[in-house]
């Protein structure tokens, strides 16, 4: 070209060349970037949000994953756990009265300062709840030898304290003091219930804690500062000055005399807590103590639901999910098995094979909560089937899951080719005999890896087990498909609606969980496909 | 001694009288069938025209089959048939009683015919009728039991009638199979009826006592308190969160699509591709509690500090807990595999000679995507995006837990808002009562969301049929 271009007297740049063509160029090369960018941008988009729910989701779950447990050592005497003798084994395992009884008693005579008001003690009894002592009393029921020995038992603490521990309910700084030089009690409670005040006063003039109080930029009616040495514990009353004026929540004052005492500002005004800062106090006094362990939490595993969330599981939700699946396999299998032969295999084309060809695409794509509705006013309703049953709910997921395993076994068998059938057909075998001999086998590997996919799918699904009715609250493990039971994804939606906000972490462990099944059937799938595809 | 036979025969579970009767009847049969089918062999002269087993499943199948049909019969009317005796039967004093509450004692009848009977024989009268239904229930099934074995015993015979030598029994029990897998195929059909159907039939009952043009125009909807039914804000609220739900799903999912199937390399087209499939494998219930947990907190506080910027009206947005626009993302992001991958499919049908000669013109890939490729696909993409319309509008769980339960009309994204889905669940969820309007207006609700998806599916479908049709 640019021989050419030469020869020529009058040099006329090419048209493609001049100036505005360069421009042009460089506006297009420009799109080019910029539309690559918003592809590249889409992507990162899609990997944000997956990212964002997978790491919101799990720092939730991992909290929930752990629980703080008090351990009592708890003489059994047998007047309060076993009223009806030792024998009664069945009124000793569900007599939470008396164990809690036992919890009570031995809380209040390590917490004296409790039993003044009764105010107190609520707060004090408020760190275990009641019913979380039941399984101390199957744990005796089980062993009757222990009644009348002291025995070790650990309970769960209470949701909001545990939640304490972990750090979830509100900000908190921390900080070691300077040591404190002198200890003065100011003056004996006037009321029942009020705590003593002394004063106390810091080798460094209490110089760090009110440099950490001016930082925390809180009014003071607005957070607590918690004093903690040892198992004593004590509130400030602000101000702060050289010397600092203290309220005494739980122990001794002389306790802090010599010692660098812990500081804690928790930056949230007490009204605006569910757990007060005397029952902070006596939950560091029973950890420092070596009371309060944190431990993995099997009750999440091993317990069914409960309306207390540092004691419910989902057990009850995993069986019912479990007798649910095993309905819906046991229709949408082999139906959908059977229904893809017939249409790949079998059926003439015509009118009616059309029909149901577009059917069931469609009904693949029909909103989930329409099959609910299906369930509701036919199996419920025209039948008389039971609500709130697997039964139920596994032939509606039944239907559901059908067009899914459908697909996928037509698209298994139309990969086998046609070589297969015309061998079987001209050794003299029937249609049957083909199909059922050789067809099947061969496609069976890519059935059963959609027909797991579907389960897995169908595992998941909430929004149809709603409006059958198996939202109902369920505390015991069903024990077969017509019990009135509830499915994991439903304990999920249910435990997200709760108000305490430990069901918070709760329900992200649960989907954990659930996720987990979905994966490993989804992984099952995957190693079906790798071990037995074949490519023809 | 009857009497007492009959109690025992209540109390026996389905199940194990259907195994019984069915496969032992059945595998009796086919024994049955060989042996007959052997003897043949052995003293005809002629060949067998099938093998012995064939024999023994043709017979096998003529006896089952009628007793599972009778077994099914009994499972699916039984209770009923049972339940409309026993009312017959029951003293004066229940005819006072609704409907509802005669269903509800005779729960508690079936209920406690399964515990033992000194729970509840202090109530006299409770424990007659309980021990008559346990007598009649019995009766039934021993009635139930006895057709099966009838039918089972004539099919068995008919059969037997029919083997001989030259007898075609593969053929026979061949066509059954295929008859098998013929109703198999069917009951999808049977499904789609049966939501017609039942979806028809009880919004026909709802539009009874409402009338449909106040439904489907009505501007204020109440229904918890059984007094206004007007659906607009519910079709707007659907409206609005799918509008919001394809306004993410919508790009970065076509984006999504194009770069992956025109620029990544094959190696991260292969970790990518699984990544976007794992989003659409989570559950709907964990999307709603990421929209519960993260987005709604997220657009409240932003909706805050907006209204708290000078030029902003006070409260001029809702703010509110629950809203539209964390709905309506959270579904956006929900949907995107959904958009992403069906239209790398119609991307990838799109023949590489249109980009080929694209490009040998001087186009840049991006035009040649933009000129060639996308409008070669458009078809496709839209039935792609019909498609994921009609799923963000039938989608259920993220609106339930995120987008609130009150029925308004308003622009603003960070208000509650309510959807048909919402309100179905709200609606059906803890009552039982399937003679309230309440309810009823469940199913009318039902009956538009089905309405809609179907013709937004139909559409896209047709056209995705078309599409393919034309490059193949």
């Amino acid at each position: 070209m640019t021989d050419t271009s030469d020869d020529t007297e009058t040099t006329k740049v090419s048209h493609f060349r001049d100036a505005a063509a360069q421009a042009r160029i460089k506006k297009r090369h420009a799109a080019e970037r910029r539309f690559r960018l918003y592809g590249q941008a889409a992507i990162g988009v899609a990997l944000f949000f997956l990212v964002l729910l997978v790491v919101s989701i799990g720092s939730q779950a991992i909290a929930a994953f752990s629980q703080h447990k008090v351990s009592f050592d708890l003489t059994l005497t047998e007047e309060v756990v076993a009223p009806n003798g030792v024998g009664d084994t069945e009124a000793i395992a569900e007599n939470v009265s008396g164990f809690y009884q036992l919890v009570r008693e031995d809380l209040a005579a390590t917490f004296p300062e409790a039993t003044s008001t009764n105010r107190l003690t609520q707060q004090l009894n408020g760190l275990v709840t009641r019913l979380a002592v039941l399984p101390m009393a199957r744990a005796t029921a089980n062993a009757p030898g222990r009644i009348g020995e002291t025995v070790t038992y650990t309970t769960a603490l209470s949701d909001d304290l545990d939640l304490y521990l972990k750090g979830a309910v509100a900000p908190e700084n921390r900080l070691r003091l300077a040591e404190i030089s002198a200890v003065a009690r100011l003056d004996t409670p006037r009321e029942p219930g009020q705590p003593e005040r002394i004063q106390l006063s810091s080798t460094d003039g209490f110089a760090s804690l009110s440099g950490a109080l001016d930082r925390a930029l809180q009014p003071a009616d607005n957070r607590s500062v918690l004093l903690q040495s040892g198992t004593n514990v004590i509130r400030l009353v602000e101000p702060v000055g050289e010397t600092a004026t203290f309220e005494l929540l739980t122990g001794s004052a002389d306790g802090f005399m010599g010692t660098r005492p812990q500081a804690r500002l928790i930056l949230l005004a007490e009204s605006a807590r569910n757990m007060s800062d005397r029952q902070i106090a006596w939950t560091l006094a029973l950890r420092d103590e070596g009371r309060i362990k944190r431990q993995f939490n099997w009750a999440l595993l091993t317990n069914a639901d409960s309306t207390y969330p540092e004691i419910a599981g989902v057990l009850a939700a995993l069986v019912g999910s479990l007798f649910t699946m095993m309905i819906t396999a046991s229709i949408a299998i082999p139906v959908g098995i059977a229904a893809a032969l017939y249409l790949e295999e079998y059926a003439p084309k015509n009118r009616i094979t059309d029909i149901i060809e577009v059917n069931i695409n469609n009904l693949a794509a029909v909103p989930s909560i329409v099959f609910g509705l299906l369930g509701a006013a036919v199996f419920l309703n025209f039948l008389g089937m039971p609500r709130s049953a697997p039964l139920v709910g596994g032939m509606v997921l039944g239907l559901l899951t059908l067009p899914t395993v459908i697909i996928a076994s037509r698209a298994a068998l139309r990969s086998v080719p046609p070589s297969i059938r015309s061998a079987a057909l001209g050794v003299g075998a029937s249609k049957t005999q083909t199909v059922f001999h050789h067809v099947l086998p061969l496609a069976a590997p890519g059935i059963l890896t959609g027909a797991i996919i579907g389960m897995a799918r169908a595992l998941g699904e909430t929004a149809p087990l709603l409006l059958i009715g198996m939202v109902a609250f369920v505390a015991e493990v069903p024990s077969g498909p017509t019990d009135e039971a509830t499915a994991l994804p439903v304990l999920i939606f249910k435990w997200s609606t709760g108000a305490e906000r430990a069901w918070e972490p709760n329900t992200a462990a649960a989907i954990v969980v659930l996720l987990a099944f979905m994966v490993l059937m989804n992984s099952l799938a995957v190693v079906l496909r790798r071990r037995f595809e074949r490519r023809w | 001694m009857g009497q007492f036979m009959l109690q025992t025969f209540g109390h026996l579970p389905l199940a194990w009288l259907a195994f019984v009767v069915v496969v032992a009847a059945g595998s009796m049969a086919f024994l049955a069938g060989r042996t007959t089918a052997m003897r043949y062999a052995s003293q005809s002269t002629s060949r067998l025209n099938s093998q012995p087993n064939y024999h023994g499943y043709f017979v096998a199948m003529w006896t089952a089959v009628p007793a599972a049909l009778v077994l099914l019969v009994y499972a699916l009317f039984g209770e009923t048939i049972i339940r409309s005796l026993l009312i017959g039967e029951l003293p004066n004093g229940f005819a006072a009683l609704g409907d509802l509450e005669v269903t509800q004692y005779l729960d508690r009848v079936g209920e406690a015919s399964e515990l033992p009977r000194e729970l509840y024989a202090g109530n006299a009268l409770f424990a007659a009728i309980t021990d008559r239904y346990v007598a009649l229930s019995g009766g039934v099934k021993l009635l139930a039991a006895m057709t099966a074995l009838v039918a089972a015993a004539i099919g068995f015979f008919y059969a037997r009638t029919q083997l001989a030598a030259g007898f075609r029994a593969r053929q026979k029990v061949e066509g059954g199979i295929q008859l098998l897998l013929f109703f198999c195929a069917a009951i999808a059909i049977a499904t789609t009826v049966g939501i017609v159907v039942s979806l028809f039939f009880e919004s026909l009952r709802f539009f009874a006592t409402i009338s449909p043009l106040s439904f489907l125009f009505g501007l204020e909807w109440n229904a918890q308190t059984n007094a206004d039914f007007g659906a607009i804000p519910l079709f707007f609220g659907t409206f609005i969160i799918s509008l919001i739900a394809m306004c993410v799903a919508a790009p970065v999912g076509l984006f999504a699509a194009i770069y992956l199937s025109e620029y990544a390399s094959p190696r991260l087209r292969g970790i990518i591709k699984p990544v976007l499939e794992v989003l659409a494998g989570i559950p709907t219930v964990v999307y709603g509690f990421f929209a519960l947990l993260v987005m709604a907190p997220a657009v409240r506080s932003l909706a805050l500090w907006l209204n708290g910027l000078p030029f902003v009206p006070d409260e001029f947005f809702a703010a509110s807990p629950t809203n539209a626009l964390a709905a309506g993302l959270v579904m956006g992001v929900m949907i995107i595999p959904f958009v992403s991958s069906l239209s790398d499919d119609v991307i990838n049908a799109v023949p590489q000679s249109l980009r080929d000669g694209a490009l040998a013109m001087g186009a840049t890939r991006s035009e040649t995507i933009k000129q060639v490729v996308f409008p070669a696909a458009l078809p496709g993409i839209i039935a792609a995006l019909l498609l994921a319309i009609s799923r963000a509008i039938g989608e259920t769980m993220i609106v339930v837990m995120a987008a609130g339960l009150r029925p308004q009309i308003t622009a603003d994204p960070t208000a509650e808002i309510t959807t048909i889905t919402v309100q179905i669940v709200a609606l059906l969820t803890g009552d039982s009562e399937f003679d309230s309007p309440k309810t009823l207006s469940a199913f009318a609700l039902g009956f538009v969301l089905f309405a809609l998806t179907l013709v937004f599916n139909l559409i896209a479908l047709r056209v995705v049929q078309k599409y393919r049709e034309k490059y193949d």
